[in-house]
């Protein structure tokens, strides 16, 4: 478990190392100039390069990376050009909102996914399950921004329940939930729907097992069987799904964040590239990348909880 | 089944726990919808348009400021004299005008700003603006003399620009965050991603004329979203409304009024002139005849936009229609693109993400492939436009909107510009124009000038670009037209 531990943390570091070296490259292989871009179409080329001195942008690509990195250490990550403030202070302020919609977002995936599957099974090849099939195959051909599009439609501009998009932060609690309400959906729906087609054919094949038919006979109730029998039974190819789809989730709030225009890092991602703002783009990329990582690490150690047979696999 | 039922109806009641009725906003309150949102509010620093658009002449102020006209009017100088030569203006300040801190405001003020925006280090994005000026002089703490090097013309309305925005040393090192200035509205808060408000500056010189009392910009690029904001009446206006698609169901909503006004934005395909073959006048000129702007127009605008046959705007004084220069002939096209010797040839549309570039892009491909030309379109991102067509001027043809405004000199900008284009006898031509004091002469330059690259096909020139307005019914005071970026807030309210 220890080596476990260890074997890790170092894959770990290591990722976010290459992860650093890349998005350098990158940013400055791509065309694009900072200066141009903050200056516009009208700046003087002695204006451009008085900027780029000032940005420190004139300086070559190997001594930047290593200031950066030697930063990056100490938890310095760097002043971003385009905002002229520092980059941990850009992605605090909009940390929780996405953390706070990736979270919401997943526990609906989880409640309706693993509900609405778990009832399919149990209702298998009957109006449950079949009405769960097809509204999870809908669920799944929508495309989020124009579920997005549609849920504001109704609930924002025809009955007027919810706001259309904003976020007025956590210092409004009963405010800041209303408008996560319709991202949630939006953001967490074809997830579930993919949670509960997973969940059902999990469930179904553990239900078909002798030990199953064992706690019926001995005159265990049906949903006693269902809930604590046949679900934690199913969990393993259900927890490596829901680790796949945090990452999808977290990723997704970059589409949702547009639409209903929610000040969170996918906005802060896109208008980082576009301005060229290399260290905002690297500490973003590097913070997917360490929550991606997390996540999967979560889900390996959730095995080990679901399944201790699996203790001594793990190396 | 019961189970299903249970579980609707559960969670039907958490949906409804959560749904309670926004209150309408207040009627001393503007919430206004922007589709930009900058990165630093500088406008001294940024070229960002909403820079501008938020905080010229509402948080900061210059020495003059220009009205829906365009013409120039007095602001922090009340009154000014030019001498007989032209060089030396003496600008006469305003009493009583304070910065949002509390500081008076003076001529130092002025010499400050000036000789940032002038310096050699300095990074004020129309730097050239300042290049005329020789020197700034504090005379008395009301009195400042400017002196030129070079007659300019368009001096005084250079000077209400939001990049000759008046600061206090005092407070520069944090305008890029918390903007200090002059104007009838202080900052108060600006929360990144999301919105930015202010406040009516109580003792702003004229605050009895200031009739709302907080604005509130919210940032909201997507159109649908913007559109989806305005009918839920989360906002009460969105002057520079993105999508002219989406104009109607606003035409039709007695809440609404849908304006549509001008600006000083030409849109153009622009023409590398320094690549062959588009350094033949006549692949210019067939190009020029191949296109059909009404169809572009319809096609990229939905019909709302007046169409340009010159590099100038149809409402400016000196405008000459010169749409008939070029009739769409695709015979005539074919002819030229043949004498040319580039029949068949393949050639690149390289167009900036904007979505009147890649609809009016498309139109162009199929009309000069009727005139026999292979146009392939590119879409690129706008950080890689900047770099390799603008900078480095790799490409054959792009579509752009030129927003600023007297910005004909761009063809005087020599080679290294990206139209790549150079001609002695119009440098020649926009010296003149620049120096010219009297309107009337100038104006006849101007379109000397509009003939002048008109004849020379140096570009295709497409359309004005629109300003497309949803406002509320009962605000009034949004100009209808946009000569310049900034949008004067103080004589905006609601009307009883």
């Amino acid at each position: 478990m220890q080596y476990f531990l260890f074997r890790r943390t170092i894959g770990f570091v290591l990722t976010l190392l290459a992860v650093s070296v890349i998005v350098f490259a990158v940013m400055n292989v791509l065309p694009g100039d900072p200066a141009l871009t903050i200056l516009g179409l009208d700046s003087t080329e002695d204006a451009r390069a008085a900027l780029r001195r000032e940005l420190g942008l004139d300086a070559p690509v190997a001594s930047r990376y290593l200031e950066w990195m030697s930063g990056a250490v100490h938890g310095e990550f760097g002043q971003s050009y385009a905002w002229s403030a520092p980059v941990g202070e850009l992605i605090a302020e909009r940390l929780p909102l996405t953390l706070s919609l990736a979270l919401s977002g997943m526990l609906f995936t989880l409640l309706l996914g693993l509900v609405m599957g778990v009832l399919a099974a149990a209702d298998h090849r009957r109006f449950g399950d079949w009405g769960v099939m097809f509204i999870s195959q809908l669920g799944i051909a929508l495309p989020a921004f124009w579920l997005s599009i549609l849920l504001v439609l109704l609930f924002a501009v025809k009955l007027r329940w919810l706001p259309p998009g904003g976020f007025p932060g956590w210092d409004e609690p009963l405010a800041a939930i209303r408008s996560l309400v319709l991202p949630t959906i939006a953001l967490g729906l074809v997830q579930s729907a993919v949670l509960a087609r997973v969940t059902r054919s999990a469930a179904l094949e553990i239900m078909r097992q002798d030990f199953v038919r064992t706690a019926r006979a001995a005159g265990l109730g049906r949903s006693r069987v269902l809930w604590r029998h046949v679900l934690p039974n199913a969990l393993v190819p259900i927890v490596t799904i829901i680790g796949m789809q945090f990452a999808a989730l977290v990723t997704g709030t970059i589409i949702i964040e547009n639409v209903f225009y929610l000040p969170g890092l996918g906005r802060l991602t896109f208008q980082a590239i576009a301005n060229r703002d290399l260290f905002t783009v690297q500490a973003l990329v590097m913070m997917f990348t360490a929550i991606v990582i997390a996540g999967n690490f979560i889900v390996d150690v959730a095995y080990l909880l679901i399944d201790p047979r699996l203790k001594g696999r793990m190396r | 089944m019961t189970l299903f039922n249970r579980l609707i109806a559960s969670s039907a009641l958490v949906l409804t726990a959560g749904l309670l009725l926004a209150g309408p906003a207040a009627a001393s309150q503007l919430r206004i919808g922007l589709q930009q949102e900058p990165t630093s509010l500088d406008p001294t620093a940024d070229a960002t348009a909403s820079i501008d658009g938020m905080l010229a002449h509402n948080v900061y102020e210059s020495l003059t400021t220009v009205n829906e006209a365009g013409e120039v009017l007095p602001n922090l100088a009340e009154s000014w004299t030019i001498s007989d030569d032209g060089l030396t203006y003496t600008f006469t300040l305003v009493e009583g005008a304070i910065f949002h801190d509390g500081s008076a405001f003076d001529a130092d003020d002025v010499k400050f700003s000036f000789d940032r925006a002038m310096a050699e280090d300095s990074t004020n994005p129309s730097k050239s603006i300042f290049k005329p000026i020789e020197s700034v002089t504090v005379i008395d703490p009301r009195t400042v003399e400017v002196k030129l090097k070079q007659k300019d013309a368009f001096l005084l309305f250079n000077l209400a620009q939001g990049d000759a925005s008046i600061l206090a040393p005092e407070t520069v090192d944090g305008a890029a965050t918390k903007p200090v200035g002059t104007g009838p509205f202080a900052f108060n808060s600006w929360t990144r991603g999301d919105r930015l408000v202010l406040k009516k500056f109580e003792d702003y010189r004229d605050a009895d004329k200031v009739s709302v009392d907080t604005v509130e910009f919210r940032f909201i690029s997507d159109p649908a979203a913007a559109s989806a904001a305005l009918l839920s009446e989360e906002l009460d206006a969105f002057p520079g409304f993105p999508a002219p698609e989406l104009l109607p169901q606003f035409e039709a909503d007695p809440r609404f009024n849908v304006v549509i006004g001008s600006t000083e934005g030409e849109v153009i395909l622009a023409i590398n002139n320094a690549k062959p073959p588009f350094d033949d006048i006549r692949v210019r000129r067939a190009i020029s005849h191949a296109i059909d702007r009404d169809e572009i127009i319809d096609g990229a605008m939905y019909g709302r936009a007046v169409p340009i046959g010159s590099f100038y705007p149809p409402h400016g004084a000196a405008y000459v229609d010169l749409t008939d220069a070029y009739p769409h002939d695709t015979e005539k096209a074919r002819a030229l693109f043949g004498e040319a010797g580039v029949s068949g040839a393949t050639m690149t549309l390289r167009l900036p993400p904007f979505p009147y570039a890649a609809r009016a892009g498309e139109i162009i491909q199929a009309e000069l492939a009727e005139a026999g030309i292979d146009a392939k379109i590119e879409n690129v991102e706008w950080g890689f436009w900047l770099d390799e067509v603008y900078k480095k001027l790799n490409y054959d043809m792009t579509i752009i909107a030129h927003t600023s405004p007297n910005d004909m000199g761009n063809f005087a900008r020599g080679k290294s510009y990206f139209y790549g284009f150079e001609d002695p006898e119009f440098n020649e031509l926009w010296a003149r124009i620049e120096t010219e004091a009297d309107p009337n002469k100038r104006n006849a330059l101007l379109a000397e000038g509009q003939n002048f690259v008109t004849d020379q096909a140096v570009h295709g020139f497409l359309f004005q670009l629109p300003k497309l307005a949803v406002i509320r019914d009962g605000v009034s005071g949004f100009w209808t037209s946009s000569p310049v970026l900034f949008q004067p807030l103080a004589d905006v309210g609601w009307s009883e």
